[in-house]
C-alpha cells in the first residue's frame, strides 16, 4: 500500500469561546479559509495542488453546516477542482479527519490531501446540532446516557481519582502550556488570525494561565453535580455502574477543557506527489484506528484505541516516543495513564487542552502538529495521539518522524 | 334515535347536550357498548346539518368520566400488531372525527374547511378517556365544584393514555406539564388544569351547560389549534428546539431514576410525546396507539391492572368476606394501648370518620398518643391538605381514658398494647368484662398466634387477629388473621372495619409472623449474607432499587434496627427450641450489635453512618470484619439473589396455605414491604417467566447459595404439569 507521509500542518491560536474571546467576531468559514491558505501559501502549492480537504466538525450547522469545507475551500486561494468532505466524530473529528486524508492517499484515491476541522464554539455553540441520542427517550434510555461531565466524574469514580488527583493533572497541564509558549515550541505552526481589514486579532493561545495554583482550583465547585444529582443523571449511571453508591463529582472548569475557537490543517500525500511540489516529508503514518467501548462512561476509549493502532503498526507501547491524548477531562488522562502505565512525563509534554482549550471539530488536527513538532524539536521517532469521544469511541494514529 | 347510554337533547339552535350515563353502573366509563354508541352519534353529529354544535357532559353524580373500562383492556386479544393496532387506534378515530367534523387536516390547515363545536362540560372526575375525549373538545368548561379533578392515570397500571392524551396534552400545556401529568399519573384540580392551558375556564356548576352551549352558538365554524397553520407548541416542541430538546434529556434521566428502566409505559409516554412533538397530529396520534399497542402486548401491564386494580378492588370491596352475615355498623371504636400502633390507629380511625375510644394505664399515655393525631392534623392544616375545622372535628373524635367503664358502648375493639402474651391476656378479660356481649375484639399484634391469645377470651368466636404496619397511617396493608375459633362475624366485622378505613385487606392463616413476616426476614437475612460473603454493599442496594424495591434491603434493615432483629431471633430460637431454623445471619447479627455497635439508624448507625445534617452513607469500616469479595456477582446475579429470597418464602406461604390465594399473595407483597409493583407480585412474576423457569432458577440458586433456595414440592408440582399459579386457583 502506498504511504501517507505528513508536510506540514498549521493551526489557529485558540481564542476564548465566549462572547468576549477574541476569535469570537471571526467566522468559522474564515477560521477554516485562513488555515486553508496558511498550508496553500506555506508550501507554495498549485491552486489545483490537493484532491481533496477532510474538515472536522461537530456541531455542523449554522455558519457551520452545508459542508463548510467546500466552501472554505471554495473561499480559499484552492480551486474549484478541489473537494471537501465535512467529518463528524465528535471530538475525534480533526484526527479523524487526518486519518481520512491519510487514508485517501494509501488507499490510491488521492495524491494529495488536506485533513483539519475547525469549530467556533463562542459563535456556534456546542450542542447546537441536537441529536437523537440525547433527546430521544428511546436512545436515553436504551444506552443509558448521562452528559460526558458525569461520565468523566464516573471514571474517578470507577478507578478512584481524588478531586486532588484531577486539580494537580491540570495545573501540570497549565505550567506546561505556559512553558512550550514561553520556548517557542509552537511559533512552527502557529497562524495569527486577521479581521477582514487584514489586522492580526489573535496570535497565541488566550486561555493558558501560567499561575493556577491547586488553590485555586480548590475554590471552584465541580461543574456537574447538579446535573446529576438533580437531573437524575447519576442515577443512570449508578444503574449501570451498580457497585458504586454515588458518583465522585471532581471536575469542574479548571480540570476539564476549555471552550475555545480555531481550526487547524494537516498536509498529507505520497513522498513522489511531495517530492514534485518541492516539498520534504516531515513524518510518516503509521498506523490509524478507530473503536467504540462502553457509551456510558464514554470517555475510556482511547486505551483501546491506541492497543489497536499499536497493534495495527505491530508495535508495543515501548516503541512510543511521545503520547498525546487530548485533556477533554483530567480523569480521562490519568485512566489512560493508569491503564496503559505511562509516565506523566512521557504523555501531553507540551500541555493541553485543560490549558489551552478544546475547539471540538479541530482539536484533533491541532495536537496532531503539535506532536509533529514535538518529535522534530526533541528529535525523538515515533508518537501515537488520541482522543476520548462522545457515545464511547476512540480515535488514534501513530506516527514516526521521517527527518 | 335513542342510546342507552347517553341521553341527545337538541334545542332550537341546533346545539345537542350529550349526557352520558353508562348503563347499569354508577361512574361512567369508556366501555364498548358505549364506545360503539358514542361512534355512531359523532358520524351522525358530523353529517347532520341540522345539529349545529355539541354539548359533551354527564349526566352521572359521581362525575364526567373516569376513564376506560380496564375489564376491557386487560382482556382485549388481536391475532396480528395491526389487529391489536386498530383495536387500539379505535378511540383515537372517533375523537379525531369529532374534532376535525370528519375533514382532511390539509383542508383544515389552508383555511378551506372548518368543524362545528364540541363543548365539554365537566363537573366531577375527568380521568384517562374521560379527560381524553374532553381534549378533543374544542372547548372545556369546568364547574366550580370542589370534586372536579382531571388526569390520566393510566401509567400506574403499566399503560399510557391512548386516546390522544399524549399527543394533545403536550399541545396544550406544553411538553413539561404534560409530561408530569402523564408520567405521574396524579390528577389535578381545576384551577391547575386552568393554569396549565388544559382547560378553558372554570364556571358556576348552575351554569355549566349555559356557558357550553353559548360558546358553541358564538363559534359556528371552529378548528382545532394544532389544525391551525403556523401551530406551535406552547413552551417548545421537537427534536430542533432548544428548550425540548433540554426537557427530554432532563426527563428521559428523571424518569430512570424513578422507574430504574422497570416501567416501560414511562418511557413510550416519553417517546410517544418525543416522536409526537416532530410529526402532524394524525400521524403521532398512530405513534401513539403503536406505543400503546406495545404496552398491551407485555404481560407487565396485565400483571399490574390484576393485582393493583382489580384484585385491590375486590378485596377492598370484601371479596373475603364471608357470605350471609349483614354489615356491621361501626360508630365508635375502642383502641386499647396509645402506643405507636395504638396511636396510628386511632388517627386513620378518627379520619374514617368513627369515633374513638383511645384507652392506656392513665389519660397522660392516652394523650401521648392522642398527639400522634394532632401532629398529622396540624401538618394537613399547615398545608392546605384539611380544613381547620375538619381536622378539630376529627380530633374531637378521639376521647382518652383510662379507664375501662368508657369503653362500654363501642361497636368493635382493637387493641395494640405491648407485645407480650400476659399483657395481652389481662388487657382482654378487662376489656370483655366492660363491652358489650356481642362486639369483636381485635387484636393487632405482628407476632403472637391469635389462637393462643383467644385462649384469654370468653367469646373466642368473636376475637380475631388486624395486622397493621407501621406507620399505620401510611402503610396501606391490613393482614387479617381469623384464629382457629374466629366465627364468621368476627371476619366480616374487621372487613367491614378495614374498608372503612380505606385499607387493602388480605385474610392469612394463624401462624407465626403470618404472610409478611414470613417473606421480609429471609430476604433482609439474605442481604446480610451477601455482605457476610464480601458482596459490596453498594451492589446490594442498588440491585435492590434496579428490582423496583422502594429502599435497599441494608438501609431497611437500619431502619427497623439491627438490634430489632437479634432479639426477635434470640426469641425465635428460645421459643421454637429444636425445631429452630438457622438463618445464618445469628453471628453476624451478634457482632454488628453487641461487639461493633452497630446498631441501626435511631443508634448511631448500622450499615449506613448518618451524619447529622447530611445524607446517609454507606459505612466503610464494615470491610475490616467482611472483606470484600475479589470477584463481585454481577448486577443481574445480585438482583436474581435478592428476589428469589422473596419469591422463595412467598411461595411457600401460599404452598402452606398461609396465603389462600395468588391475588392475595400479589397484593400483600406490594402494599405490605412494597415489592416491585411493576411485576404484579411474586405469583405474578412466578406465572409470568413461567413456573418452570422459576423452579430451574430456584434450584440453580438453592445449589449455589443454600437449600433455601429450594422451590416448594407443590410448585415443583405444578411446573411439571404446565400449570400456572393464577390459573389453578380461579
Amino acid at each position: 500500500m502506498t504511504e501517507a507521509y505528513v508536510f506540514d500542518a498549521v493551526r489557529t491560536p485558540r481564542g476564548k469561546g465566549k462572547p468576549d474571546g477574541s476569535l469570537h467576531e471571526i467566522t468559522p468559514l474564515s477560521l477554516a479559509t485562513q488555515a486553508l491558505d496558511a498550508v496553500r501559501t506555506r508550501n507554495n502549492l498549485a491552486a489545483d495542488g490537493v484532491d481533496d480537504i477532510a474538515f472536522g466538525v461537530v456541531s455542523p450547522v449554522g455558519e457551520q453546516g452545508a459542508v463548510i469545507t467546500r466552501t472554505a475551500s471554495l473561499m480559499s486561494g484552492f480551486a474549484e477542482t478541489v473537494s471537501g468532505i465535512q467529518v463528524n466524530r465528535f471530538c475525534a473529528s480533526g484526527l479523524e479527519a487526518v486519518n481520512i486524508a491519510a487514508a485517501k492517499v494509501k488507499s490510491g484515491e488521492s495524491d494529495m490531501t488536506i485533513g483539519g476541522g475547525v469549530e467556533a464554539m463562542s459563535r456556534v455553540p456546542m450542542g447546537s446540532d441536537g441529536g437523537a441520542w440525547a433527546t430521544d427517550p428511546a436512545a436515553a434510555f436504551d444506552t443509558y446516557f448521562v452528559p460526558q461531565g458525569v461520565s468523566a466524574d464516573l471514571i474517578a469514580t470507577k478507578y478512584g481519582f481524588s478531586r486532588d488527583d484531577c486539580d494537580a493533572y491540570a495545573v501540570e497541564s497549565q505550567k506546561r502550556a505556559a512553558q512550550a509558549w514561553s520556548e517557542g515550541r509552537f511559533e512552527k505552526s502557529i497562524v495569527p488570525v486577521k479581521d477582514v481589514i487584514g489586522e492580526v486579532v489573535l496570535d497565541r493561545d488566550e486561555t493558558v494561565r501560567a499561575e493556577t495554583d491547586m488553590q485555586s482550583l480548590g475554590a471552584l465547585s465541580p461543574s456537574f453535580a447538579m446535573m446529576g444529582e438533580n437531573f437524575g443523571f447519576d442515577s443512570v449511571a449508578l444503574q449501570k455502574y451498580a457497585e458504586f453508591e454515588a458518583i465522585n463529582h471532581v471536575h469542574h472548569a479548571g480540570n476539564s477543557s476549555g471552550i475555545v475557537d480555531g481550526a487547524a490543517a494537516v498536509l498529507i500525500g505520497t513522498k513522489e506527489a511531495g517530492e514534485k511540489a518541492g516539498m520534504k516529508p516531515r513524518a510518516r503514518i503509521r498506523s490509524m484506528a478507530s473503536i467504540g467501548s462502553e457509551p456510558t462512561i464514554m470517555l475510556t476509549g482511547p486505551e483501546f484505541a491506541a492497543q489497536r493502532a499499536l497493534d495495527r503498526a505491530g508495535m508495543t507501547k515501548n516503541d512510543i516516543d511521545v503520547w498525546e491524548l487530548n485533556e477533554a477531562f483530567a480523569s480521562v488522562v490519568l485512566r489512560f495513564m493508569q491503564a496503559l502505565d505511562i509516565d506523566h512525563n512521557e504523555i501531553n509534554v507540551n500541555g493541553g487542552a485543560i490549558a489551552m482549550g478544546h475547539p471540538l471539530g479541530a482539536t484533533g488536527a491541532m495536537i496532531f502538529g503539535t506532536v509533529v513538532d514535538e518529535l522534530e524539536r526533541s528529535g525523538k521517532e515515533t508518537a501515537l495521539i488520541t482522543l476520548c469521544i462522545g457515545g464511547g469511541m476512540g480515535t488514534a494514529t501513530i506516527i514516526e518522524r521521517v527527518n | 334515535m335513542t342510546y342507552e347510554n347517553f341521553s341527545v337533547d337538541v334545542d332550537d339552535d341546533g346545539i345537542a347536550v350529550l349526557a352520558i350515563d353508562l348503563k347499569g353502573a354508577s361512574m361512567n366509563v369508556w366501555n364498548g357498548a358505549l364506545l360503539a354508541e358514542f361512534a355512531a352519534f359523532v358520524d351522525r353529529f358530523v353529517e347532520d346539518e341540522a345539529l349545529k354544535g355539541l354539548v359533551l357532559t354527564s349526566a352521572k353524580p359521581a362525575g364526567f368520566l373516569a376513564g376506560a373500562d380496564l375489564n376491557m383492556i386487560a382482556s382485549m386479544k388481536a391475532d396480528t400488531a395491526g389487529d391489536a393496532f386498530e383495536q387500539a387506534f379505535q378511540m383515537n378515530r372517533i375523537f379525531r372525527k369529532m374534532e376535525t367534523g370528519g375533514q382532511p387536516a390539509k383542508a383544515l390547515q389552508k383555511g378551506q374547511a372548518s368543524a362545528k363545536p364540541v363543548v365539554a362540560a365537566i363537573d366531577g372526575l375527568a380521568l384517562g378517556g374521560g379527560l381524553e375525549v374532553a381534549l378533543a373538545c374544542h372547548y372545556r368548561l369546568a364547574s366550580d365544584n370542589p370534586k372536579v379533578q382531571f388526569g390520566v392515570p393510566e401509567v400506574q397500571v403499566g399503560l399510557l393514555p391512548g386516546a390522544g392524551g399524549t399527543q394533545r396534552l403536550p399541545r396544550l400545556g406544553g411538553l413539561q406539564n404534560a409530561a408530569m401529568l402523564a408520567t405521574q399519573g396524579k390528577p389535578v384540580d381545576a384551577a391547575t388544569a386552568k393554569g396549565q392551558g388544559f382547560i378553558h375556564d372554570i364556571v358556576p356548576q348552575a351554569e355549566l351547560v349555559a356557558k357550553a352551549k353559548e360558546w358553541a352558538k358564538a363559534n359556528p365554524k371552529v378548528t382545532q389549534p394544532w389544525d391551525k397553520k403556523g401551530f406551535k407548541f406552547p413552551g417548545g416542541g421537537g427534536a430542533m428546539d432548544p428548550r425540548s430538546v433540554q426537557f427530554f434529556m432532563a426527563a428521559s434521566a428523571m424518569a430512570q431514576r424513578e422507574t430504574q428502566h422497570n416501567y416501560p409505559a414511562v418511557r413510550y409516554i416519553l417517546s410517544s410525546m418525543y416522536e409526537g412533538s416532530i410529526v402532524p397530529i394524525d400521524t403521532a396520534l398512530r405513534i401513539e396507539s403503536k406505543y400503546f399497542t406495545k404496552l398491551i402486548a407485555d404481560p407487565q401491564a396485565r400483571n399490574m391492572i390484576r393485582t393493583l386494580f382489580v384484585n385491590k378492588q375486590a378485596a377492598e370491596k370484601g371479596e373475603q368476606r364471608p357470605e350471609g352475615v349483614g354489615p356491621t355498623e361501626l360508630k365508635t371504636v375502642a383502641v386499647l394501648g396509645a402506643g405507636m400502633m395504638g396511636a396510628g390507629i386511632a388517627y386513620v380511625t378518627a379520619k374514617a370518620g368513627m369515633n374513638v375510644v383511645l384507652l392506656d394505664r392513665d389519660v397522660a399515655a392516652a394523650e401521648k398518643g392522642k398527639d400522634y393525631s394532632k401532629k398529622i392534623v396540624d401538618k394537613g392544616v399547615a398545608r392546605g391538605k384539611i380544613s381547620k375545622d375538619a381536622g378539630e372535628a376529627l380530633l374531637a373524635r378521639i376521647k382518652t381514658t383510662e379507664d375501662y367503664a368508657d369503653i362500654k358502648d363501642v361497636d368493635l375493639v382493637i387493641e395494640a398494647v405491648f407485645e407480650d402474651p400476659g399483657v395481652k391476656a389481662d388487657v382482654i378479660k378487662k376489656t370483655e368484662a366492660a363491652i358489650g356481649q356481642d362486639v369483636i375484639f381485635a387484636s393487632n399484634t405482628s407476632t403472637l398466634p391469635i389462637t393462643g391469645l383467644a385462649k384469654n377470651s370468653e367469646r373466642p368466636d368473636q376475637f380475631i387477629g388486624i395486622h397493621f404496619f407501621s406507620p399505620v397511617d401510611k402503610m396501606p396493608l391490613v393482614e387479617i388473621i381469623p384464629g382457629e375459633g374466629s366465627g364468621d362475624r368476627s371476619l366480616a366485622t374487621a372487613l367491614d372495619y378495614v374498608a372503612k378505613i380505606k385499607k387493602t385487606p388480605i385474610v392469612v392463616k394463624d401462624t407465626r409472623g403470618f404472610y409478611t413476616n414470613r417473606v421480609v426476614p429471609p430476604y433482609l437475612n439474605e442481604a446480610m449474607l451477601m455482605v457476610k460473603d464480601g458482596v459490596k454493599p453498594a451492589l446490594i442496594e442498588n440491585a435492590a432499587k434496579s428490582l423496583g424495591m422502594p429502599v435497599g434491603p441494608l438501609a431497611l434493615t437500619d431502619e427497623t434496627s439491627l438490634e430489632l432483629g437479634l432479639l426477635l431471633t434470640k426469641a425465635a430460637k428460645q421459643e421454637m427450641g429444636d425445631a429452630y431454623q438457622p438463618t445464618g445471619v445469628e453471628g453476624f447479627l451478634e457482632k454488628m450489635v453487641v461487639e461493633l455497635g452497630r446498631k441501626g439508624r435511631k443508634s448511631g448507625g448500622g450499615f449506613y453512618d448518618y451524619p447529622e445534617g447530611g445524607k446517609k452513607s454507606l459505612w466503610p469500616g464494615i470491610h475490616d470484619f467482611y472483606p470484600l469479595a475479589a470477584e463481585q456477582p454481577s448486577l443481574d446475579e445480585a438482583k436474581e439473589r435478592l428476589l428469589y429470597a422473596q419469591l422463595i418464602p412467598a411461595a411457600q406461604c401460599y404452598a402452606d396455605g398461609i396465603v389462600f390465594d395468588p391475588q392475595s399473595a400479589d397484593l400483600g407483597a406490594i402494599f405490605g414491604w412494597g415489592f416491585a409493583p411493576w411485576t404484579g407480585g411474586p405469583m405474578s412474576y412466578i406465572d409470568t417467566v413461567g413456573l418452570e423457569a422459576f423452579v430451574r432458577t430456584a434450584e440453580a440458586l438453592a445449589q449455589k447459595y443454600g437449600a433455601r433456595f429450594n422451590p416448594p414440592e407443590a410448585f415443583r408440582d405444578m411446573a411439571a404439569k404446565g400449570e400456572t399459579l393464577y390459573k389453578n386457583a380461579a
